[in-house]
């Protein structure tokens, strides 16, 4: 048989049929689904008189809007309430498995999934959220989908797509103390850009990957949408096995040893043919932070905020003054000089165990600067808060200065409470740094748990072994 | 879905690349439930000099009359000539409704963002990639020329410029059946119900561990 990578054994896996024009209709088994792209799916489905084809495949909970304090009250603000109560309302209607905010289990989708062991390898997953691809960690084929194709997954449990092509990122040496998953997804996009994988599917493997904790690996996979990928996976190995074995949804007893045994086919064979290819070295990796308004406008904590005069394409140049603009930033800038005013620690990138235990590494018996207003850490879901909290990282963040919240996507996105106002800056460990995108006038910086921890220290960029 | 043939409008430009969903539709206006209403919400944060509310009126807000969309020569335009990488970011559906619900039919740029692209068929509009060069030239002419229309036609995948000029695009078949005809595609996927289920039954008994009652959280 030739050599295939996993990505066309997936997708090959989960093709009920291809359609005589080039589309490919792939049978979905995990449909997640959040308050915010689902209601006009919702309502779809009634105006055509449609019942969802499995009702057992779809998890949903509200995440996006949810407050991350003082919950007992519920949600004040009128136009989120209306949203959450119209997930719930939905659930209900069509009996979908929901989760509801003062449920422990609740939290970020991409959390939630991975840890209720409700995502598992060799699936097809979708959800109407772009950061889907995280899921992908676990060897799953996992898309971000429109409110459209919600309603579709529902009606027919099937999506219409073209099929990707193929990129393998091979990332090999050893990361340097304090660099993580984080720094180096912000250097791939920085390398590629923000559409540099659009159109692929893309392979994260190497050394690096192999080594690498399966939080770890989900951050690097939640990023891919970044650099433009639809998707992007890691092969099943020992981590992935270790990470799932024993969760609530996870098979047991002798169904697991079956999934385990076909679990273990889930990798690229050798010789397996990519239509393109990357290498990265680890070793030469330094923290990243964001300097400007996409994520591919990054350099390392020991670089300077770049002059547009010596970009040569005029759009790139353009678009390097208008973010140097937004961003209040001066080219030639050293990036440690860069004073913050919030720091958020969470989202669907970095709000699990690991994230809070780096970071906290960082806080513990020091002091947030005192030009830091806010300092908040929004973990990912109710059972990583309360993992956290026998641990005791709640009161490591807290005794710093930090607030520790209820989980949500919070800050990431601004569509509940926490937001940045006009002006201010923030080291932030999410995903995306766009105009507004942690609320209107914000400025936002991408960086690491623990470089987020350092930042708040220090009150500007800094390398953590100077702290 | 409104179906699309044949498109002649004036050109709304907008001279920047990487434009963002969240740009495109800021994330107050996420919490509307509804399917229509996102218009005057296009590109809010650029369009006014105040923020936004979801369900606010907007007629009497400070209008930004630098940014494009609110001057007169592009008031009534149905395409959008814009730079690479148009609609990165987020999944949300809501940005090609509000371009939809502004009245952009079509949009030319040299590349999209994959789910946005994808989205925009779901909605009517129609994504058009031409190179690098030749969206230059048009965002020159554009400039140069208030009135200045574009013919653009779906069937014989062409945009055509006031000269005469014929530019070809290239666009999937399937989804430019689906775009002419106006189809719908949850009937086109239903009418393949026995395949799916056949389909289905097979993966049970393949990967019995992915199915439910095993996989009720309750």
């Amino acid at each position: 048989m030739t050599a295939q990578t996993l990505f066309e054994k997936l997708w090959a896996r989960h093709a009920v049929l291809d359609t005589n024009d080039g589309q490919t209709l792939l049978y979905v088994d995990l449909h997640l689904i959040n308050e915010v792209t689902s209601p006009q799916a919702f309502d779809g489905l009634r105006l055509n008189g449609l019942q969802p084809w499995r009702r057992g495949s779809v998890l949903a909970t509200s995440d996006h809007n949810v407050p991350t304090k003082a919950r007992e009250a519920g949600i004040t603000d009128a136009v989120a309430r209306r949203q959450v109560e119209a997930l719930e309302r939905n659930c209900a209607e069509f009996g979908l498995q929901f989760f509801d905010m003062k449920d422990e289990r609740q939290g970020i989708l991409h959390v939630i999934g991975p840890e209720q062991g409700i995502t598992l390898p060799g699936m097809t997953i979708a959800c109407g959220d772009s950061h889907t691809t995280t899921h992908g960690a676990f060897a799953a084929l996992a898309f971000g989908i429109g409110t459209s194709e919600i309603e579709h997954i529902l009606a027919t449990q099937c999506l219409l797509l073209k099929k990707l092509k193929t990129l393998r990122i091979t990332i090999d040496g050893v990361l340097a103390p304090h660099v993580a998953s984080k720094d180096l997804a912000l250097a791939l996009i920085g390398k590629i850009g923000t559409a540099g994988a659009t159109g692929y599917a893309i392979e994260f493997t190497g050394e690096t990957v192999a080594a690498m904790s399966m939080e770890a690996r989900m951050t690097l996979c939640n990023l891919a949408i970044e650099a433009g990928a639809r998707c992007a996976m890691v092969a099943f190995d020992d981590t992935t096995s270790r990470y799932l074995k024993g969760r609530p949804l996870a098979p047991a007893g002798e169904q697991w040893d079956a999934a385990e045994a076909y679990w273990r086919t889930l990798h690229s064979d050798p010789g397996a043919r990519f239509d393109r290819e990357l290498h990265l070295d680890a070793a030469s990796i330094r923290p990243h932070v964001t300097w400007g308004t996409s994520p591919e406008m990054v350099t390392d904590v020991d670089g300077r905020v770049p002059s547009p005069d010596a970009e040569s394409d005029p759009v790139k140049r353009r678009g390097m003054q208008q973010a140097l603009e937004y961003m209040g930033l001066q080219a030639g800038t050293p990036i440690r000089e860069i004073s913050l005013d919030k720091i958020f620690i969470g989202s669907c990138t970095n709000s699990r165990l690991e994230d809070l235990r780096l970071a906290a590494s960082v806080v513990k018996g020091r002091r947030v600067a005192d030009n830091i207003v806010q300092a908040l850490v929004v973990p990912g879901s109710g059972l990583v808060k309360r993992q956290a909290e026998a641990e005791g990282l709640d009161r490591i963040f807290t005794e710093a200065g930090f607030e520790w919240r209820d989980a949500g996507c919070s800050m990431c996105l601004g569509m509940n409470e926490d937001r940045l106002g006009k002006g201010e800056r923030c080291a932030s460990t999410s995903n995306r740094n766009f105009e507004g995108r942690q609320g209107p006038g914000g400025r936002s910086h991408l960086v690491s748990p623990a470089m987020a921890a350092a930042a708040a220290i220090a009150g500007h960029f800094t390398d953590i072994s100077d702290l | 879905m409104q179906a699309f043939t044949q498109l002649e409008s004036t050109v709304v430009p907008l001279d920047r690349s990487n434009i963002d969903t969240d740009a495109i539709l800021p994330k107050q206006f996420l919490m509307i439930i509804e399917r229509t209403g996102f218009g005057p919400h296009l590109f809010d944060e650029w369009r006014y000099l105040d923020r936004g509310e979801p369900y606010k009126d907007c007629s009497q807000r400070p209008l930004n009359l630098a940014f494009p969309l609110n001057q007169p020569r592009y008031a009534e335009a149905n395409i959008l000539l814009t730079r690479a990488n148009f609609g990165c970011g987020s999944s949300r559906e809501h940005a090609p409704w509000a371009l939809s619900d502004w009245g952009i039919r079509a949009i030319i740029a040299p590349s999209f963002a994959e789910i946005f692209y994808g989205n925009c068929f779901k909605n009517g509009l129609l994504p058009i990639v031409l190179d690098e060069a030749t969206i230059d030239r048009l965002f020159g002419e554009v400039d140069a020329m208030p009135g200045y229309r574009l013919r653009i036609d779906l069937e014989q995948q062409t945009v055509v410029e006031p000269n005469g000029q014929v530019n070809r695009f290239e666009i999937d078949a399937f989804r430019k059946e689906c775009l002419l005809e106006g189809l719908d595609e949850i009937g086109l996927t239903l009418l393949k119900g026995d395949a799916i289920r056949t389909f289905e039954q097979a993966r049970q008994a393949q990967e019995p561990w992915m199915f439910a009652g095993a996989r009720r959280l309750d």
